[in-house]
């Protein structure tokens, strides 16, 4: 017991709210107290109390629950979205910086294009492409713009790779493009991806919500953003929704960031 | 001694605006598309759904959407070659460049505030953070940076009127008069929080290589009291890349000011934006897009340019 306690000691806070983050993503709708969509308006924002730990929001929801099931679809929300953005990019990123000028600058051209809009206005103008924004249109704006930054560091990772000389050595012994790529050049960029996309899951987190808060969420999910949109407008009669939904996204956010950091530390000996 | 223009220098520049032209066109595009691809179908949305057919084909008729997408987009380039940008949808007799302007100024204002913040806060945390590298000041200044990274500004707004406006009762809340000044500072601190810390780090980076270099050396011996030595002879020449990198991000920082002016209920190009959104009043939204990427391309060029002219190697990149 002292040994486990000793190793909780050592590890890194931000690894552990990590941990409890997709902990809770995966069994946060099952321990939740109750059905965060439960309408009970005569127990509309009240404060903290041992029936409801966190208060209540609109409606009388309970604002524990809320997170609860929020912090699924957060959870959700960014591992989907960087994985596809980590695949996409690292994908487009070798090509551009293994193949040829041609597909170089036209790869590097759509990323240009892509990032001379900031992120969230895109992101406003996908979603303004559907009527009802749901799940999946999230995940699309999200990742259209999530891959660039994988992409821009696969393909300089790539430039320096193709010239070492275990690359030229498999290409002089007639080893095929896509076998070169897959075993000498992909392999030599999961070490800055991995760090890359920890930092990447607290941005998505922070994307989604910030959408959420602006009204662009999935309609009927439980979002932490929505939540915070909510309690801001009732900020200076009922704090403790704010309070509740936006420490939340901080702490997760926070806890991607110090996890990328320490990663960053232990993974890449020359930032050392 | 160079001559100030050399024909490389003119290349240099004529190649980066010949390609920030490209980007706006095609941005400019990408916004024409995009919203045409939106379903809702805006006249119903103007007129609601009790408008009787003749009704709808008349509005739809003066909005031009009766014509084919690519005399649409005739149209559009030419409303923005007169500069009007259209006419909004729900105010017919508004021209979209008209109530850009209008709101135009409160939204630079705040990005500007926001980063005269950035720079107030980082370059003297992160000028002490370098003189103390490894000691007590330096763990705290790190530590503000990656709170303040972390902190996301849809919370920290929130947080800053329960704390200075209700609690403390010094500025004001939102929804009250918004003319002054003073009103200006918690939505700027908002929207400056994020870049303060990136900045931070940068000049403490930037100052660490910079007292490392021989003539700080040189200086010490000569007898420089140590506080001259830092703000004299380091930070001038720490301070111009972290003046740079925080004039680039005033981009990123009119995004910031979207949900800003929402939290402080402040009149400006986001909740302009987003009002247009959510009632399809497609030109606004074309409009604010078109003139948030322009500013966002704008500065990436100017700030690339002074780059260029600054430091010559700069230009063969």
């Amino acid at each position: 017991m002292s040994r486990v306690r000793a190793r909780l000691r050592r590890t890194p806070i931000g690894l552990l709210i990590v941990i409890a983050f997709f902990s809770l993503g995966v069994i946060g709708p099952w321990i939740a107290p109750y059905d965060p969509l439960a309408i009970d308006l005569l127990r509309e924002y009240e404060p903290p109390s041992w029936t409801h730990l966190l208060g209540t929001a609109d409606n009388g929801v309970d604002i524990l629950s809320a997170l609860l099931h929020g912090a699924r679809l957060a959870a959700v929300v960014a591992i989907v979205v960087v994985g596809v953005s980590v695949v996409l990019g690292t994908l487009l990123g070798t090509w551009a910086g293994y193949a040829g000028r041609l597909t170089d600058h036209a790869i590097t051209g759509i990323a240009d294009l892509v990032q001379a809009f900031p992120a969230i206005v895109l992101n406003i103008a996908i979603l303004a492409l559907v009527a009802r924004p749901g799940l999946i249109h999230l995940i699309v704006a999200l990742a259209i713009n999530g891959w660039v930054l994988y992409a821009r560091l696969a393909r300089a990772e790539t430039l320096t790779l193709r010239e070492r000389e275990f690359v030229e050595a498999a290409r002089a012994l007639g080893v095929p493009t896509h076998a070169i790529l897959r075993r000498h050049v992909i392999p030599n960029l999961l070490g800055p991806l991995v760090i890359q996309a920890t930092t990447g899951l607290g941005v998505v987190i922070l994307a989604e919500s910030t959408l959420s808060f602006l009204g662009l969420g999935p309609g009927k999910a439980v979002s932490w953003g929505a939540l915070l949109d909510q309690g801001t407008s009732v900020l200076l009669r009922f704090p403790h929704v704010a309070l509740f939904s936006g420490g939340a996204i901080a702490v997760s956010v926070l806890g991607f960031n110090l996890t990328g950091d320490w990663l960053r530390d232990r993974l890449d000996p020359r930032l050392r | 001694m160079v001559p100030m223009m050399s024909a490389g220098l003119l290349r240099y520049l004529a190649n980066r605006l010949l390609r920030a032209l490209l980007t706006v066109v095609g941005l400019v595009t990408i916004v024409f598309l995009l919203v045409r691809l939106i379903p809702g179908d805006p006249v119903e949305a103007i007129l609601g759904d009790q408008a009787g057919p003749e009704e709808k084909a008349e509005l739809r008729r003066a909005l031009n959407l009766d014509q084919p997408v690519a005399e649409q987009y005739l149209a559009f380039l030419g409303d923005i070659a007169d500069g009007s940008m259209g006419t909004s949808f729900r105010q017919p007799d508004h021209s979209v460049s008209s109530m850009v302007s209008e709101v135009l100024p409160d939204t630079i204002i705040l990005a500007l505030a926001a980063l005269l913040v950035a720079w107030l806060m980082a370059v003297p945390l992160g000028t002490v953070a370098a003189a103390q590298a490894g000691k007590g000041w330096d763990k705290l200044a790190s530590t503000v940076a990656v709170a303040g990274l972390a902190i996301p500004n849809i919370w920290l707004g929130p947080l800053l009127i329960l704390a200075f406006g209700v609690k403390l009762r010094w500025l004001p809340l939102p929804g009250d008069d918004l003319a002054g000044p003073v009103a200006l500072i918690l939505p700027a601190i908002t929207v400056g929080t994020a870049l303060a810390a990136v900045l931070t780090r940068q000049t403490r980076a930037a100052m660490i290589e910079v007292l490392s270099q021989q003539y700080i050396t040189a200086a010490r011996a000569r007898g420089v009291s140590s506080i001259a030595l830092l703000l004299r002879h380091a930070l001038r020449n720490a301070l111009l890349p972290v003046m740079t990198i925080g004039a680039a991000q005033l981009g990123a920082l009119l995004s910031g000011t979207v949900v800003t002016e929402k939290i402080f209920e402040r009149t400006g190009l986001g909740t302009l934006f987003l009002d247009a959104f959510f009632a399809r009043d497609i030109p606004v939204v074309q409009g604010c897009v078109l003139v948030i990427a322009v500013i966002y391309v704008g500065v990436n060029l100017a700030v690339d340019l002074a780059y260029g002219v600054v430091d010559p190697r700069v230009r063969l990149s």
